[in-house]
């Protein structure tokens, strides 16, 4: 188990960490997700003992370790880039956790032998215990790593960005092995990820980030369903953003009213999913829109519609949708949303957002 | 292995060029090596041996040995220690420490000769104290010693901070966190991440350690078999119109460089998969 109060860090004059806190129960996975320079690989990092916060406390298995060296935390790190040593093996690579320690922890070296070639065994890499880093595939690098951070049997595992080298179809089959090798180890395991796929996919519970701040702790379906902020929604996937207006607990935005149950009258941020907007509506607040650019992109359909007030949205369609609609460049359909999302609050006010994170805003 | 035409030169083009470079490294590397033997022997196989058995030569031989024996080692841990301060850590003054590693090299080696007799010379910083305690370091060992170290001192480190700023520090991180000291890290890790890059800033340092000229010649004084080194002897014979006793020096000089360079392929040699794994 693992605790972090308050904890912060500043490199200079960038707060990379403001205050988190966060308790990560025994055998849990969980996903720090959030874009680059949000904090996440540093509070990682602070985890392993690699940085140290400038204050608030950590507490690993009930043990204050504010003051733990790296090497006295019994952790395991799996580096963005791996970090194998390339001038060492596959085999001494896994045995080196092994092979430093000393005293009465000191294993014989047959024992250490045999407990590489278990866990060579663990990651399928029999047979590659004799070939050094370079010569192997990307894949290969990181089961190599994850097994060189297993041998020392450590009570956290920590990893940096684990699928962030490789290709989507290892990427796909890795994961589902992580996940498994977690579950059948009774492992607790911290990754860091800015793919939100990759953490709703994998994790028990993601931590959501954001400017070295916690955004919101949940299950992937919580912070997916029931997102805390603006900044949650747009990170978990592409959302049309709108200006709105909440009056006596209803939203109002382009013509279309939603409730707002228990919200502050005033400007409103309303968020509309690409895929949640539905193109044949017989609704009473239906809106004419154009179809601009639709593209076929394998199973679904992309375009965006133009609003009479010169507004545009992005629109996905699965090929089903497609069919019935048929949409063409300028053809006219009704549209409605099928959920929208409402923060209180005008578009000043929600956290910045960069283009760069995937999500595209239609601003009025 | 076929290469992509357009990636090839014309016939003509390639042979050209392969010419021209066998024709620049004849002209300045290998006509100058055959006159400096050539020379040595021209008097006879008798005469060159005669000039090598002479106590001053054998004492010169002897002397730059020594030096370098003591510079090389004290510069291989200087370069090193220098590189791995500046490479893994952060730290204030850094850039300055970087630029300062780079002195020896745009100083002239007489000023770098001179400053150490201004220090220690007998009208020096610290001569009337050095007199007083009976040392000498001026005209003597010391003062070799102290010359070579300062010229040779940026070449391992210039060899080195490369090679480790490129390898970063994720692989002593890693190997922190399996449970390693830091001495243990660095032993383990990083000293075999850079053997080949030490190798060859060892190699150039000793060159430059035993071939050095100007810095010693300040601080040496001349004197023979005592303070001569070879490269000082080499001037002092052809001074002294013993041309082929000065060439004979300077052949042993030649063939010192040569052992180096044939010890570094053959090492290379040795050890060419473990080279070729190394390369990411």
């Amino acid at each position: 188990m693992i605790t972090a109060k308050t904890i912060s860090k500043r490199f200079g004059t960038f707060q990379a960490l403001d205050g988190v806190t966060i308790n990560v129960e025994k055998g849990r996975l969980v996903a720090l997700l959030g874009p680059s320079g949000s904090g996440k690989t540093t509070l990682l990092r602070i985890f392993a003992g690699l940085d140290e916060a400038d204050s608030g406390d950590l507490i690993l298995d009930g043990l204050n370790a504010n003051g733990l060296k790296a090497k006295d935390r019994q952790v395991g790190f799996v580096f963005q880039h791996y970090a194998l040593f390339r001038h060492m093996t596959v085999a001494d690579n896994i045995a080196f956790g092994l092979k430093v320690r000393k005293g009465k922890n000191r294993l014989a070296k047959e024992q250490i032998e045999a407990k590489v070639a278990d866990l060579l065994n663990l990651v399928q890499l029999n047979g590659l215990a004799k070939r050094y880093p370079s010569q192997l595939s990307g894949g290969q690098r990181q089961r190599v790593a994850l097994a060189r951070a297993l041998a020392v049997e450590p009570r956290l595992l920590l990893l940096d960005e684990p699928f962030g080298a490789l290709d989507a179809q290892v990427r796909k089959d890795l994961r589902r092995w992580l996940r498994r090798l977690h579950d059948e180890m009774g492992l607790t395991s911290i990754f860091v990820t800015h793919d939100q796929e990759e953490a709703l996919e994998l994790a028990d519970t993601v931590v959501v980030m954001n400017s070295g701040k916690i955004e919101q702790i949940g299950s992937p379906a919580e912070i997916y369903d029931h997102p805390a902020t603006p900044f949650v929604f747009q990170f978990l996937g592409n959302a049309n953003r709108l200006n709105g207006e909440i009056k006596s607990g209803e939203a109002h935005t382009h013509g279309w009213t939603w409730p707002a149950p228990g919200l502050p009258d005033g400007p409103a941020v309303v968020f509309l999913r690409p895929h949640e907007i539905d193109m044949t509506s017989s609704r009473a607040d239906a809106q004419l829109a154009k179809i601009r650019h639709p593209l076929i992109l394998g199973p679904i359909v992309r375009a965006e519609l133009e609003l009479p007030d010169g507004t545009f949205l992005e629109v996905e369609l699965s090929r089903e949708e497609h069919l019935s609609v048929n949409p063409e460049e300028g053809s006219v359909v009704k549209i409605a949303p099928k959920r929208l999302t409402v923060f209180a609050g005008s578009v000043m006010s929600t956290p910045h957002l960069d283009s760069s994170f995937g999500v595209d805003n239609y601003e009025i | 292995m076929s290469v992509s035409n357009a990636t090839r030169e014309p016939r003509w083009v390639q042979i050209t060029l392969t010419l021209l470079a066998l024709l620049v490294l004849a002209l300045f590397l290998v006509l100058p090596l055959a006159t400096v033997i050539i020379q040595a022997l021209s008097k006879g196989v008798d005469r060159s041996i005669a000039t090598l058995e002479n106590q001053d030569t054998l004492s010169a031989i002897r002397l730059t040995l020594t030096v370098a024996l003591i510079s090389v080692p004290l510069n291989l841990i200087f370069g090193l220690s220098a590189s791995w301060a500046i490479t893994k850590f952060t730290f204030p003054g850094k850039s300055l420490l970087v630029s300062l590693i780079e002195i020896p090299f745009s100083v002239s080696p007489v000023i770098s000769g001179l400053i150490f007799v201004l220090l220690f010379g007998l009208r020096g910083l610290f001569g009337p104290w050095l007199i007083d305690h009976d040392m000498k370091i001026i005209f003597a060992l010391p003062g070799l010693v102290l010359a070579t170290v300062f010229v040779t001192f940026p070449f391992v480190a210039r060899e080195l901070i490369p090679l480790m700023e490129e390898q970063g520090r994720d692989e002593e991180e890693a190997a922190l966190v399996l449970g390693a000291g830091g001495f243990r890290a660095f032993w383990s890790i990083t000293l075999p991440n850079v053997r080949w890059g030490l190798l060859y800033g060892v190699l150039l340092c000793n060159a430059r350690a035993m071939g050095e000229f100007g810095a010693v010649s300040v601080v040496s004084g001349h004197v023979r078999g005592l303070t001569n080194t070879l490269p000082l002897h080499v001037e002092i014979l052809y001074n002294d119109y013993d041309f082929v006793g000065a060439f004979t020096a300077a052949s042993i000089l030649a063939l010192l460089a040569l052992v180096t360079l044939i010890l570094k392929t053959a090492l290379e040699w040795w050890h060419r998969d473990e080279l070729a794994s190394s390369r990411h």
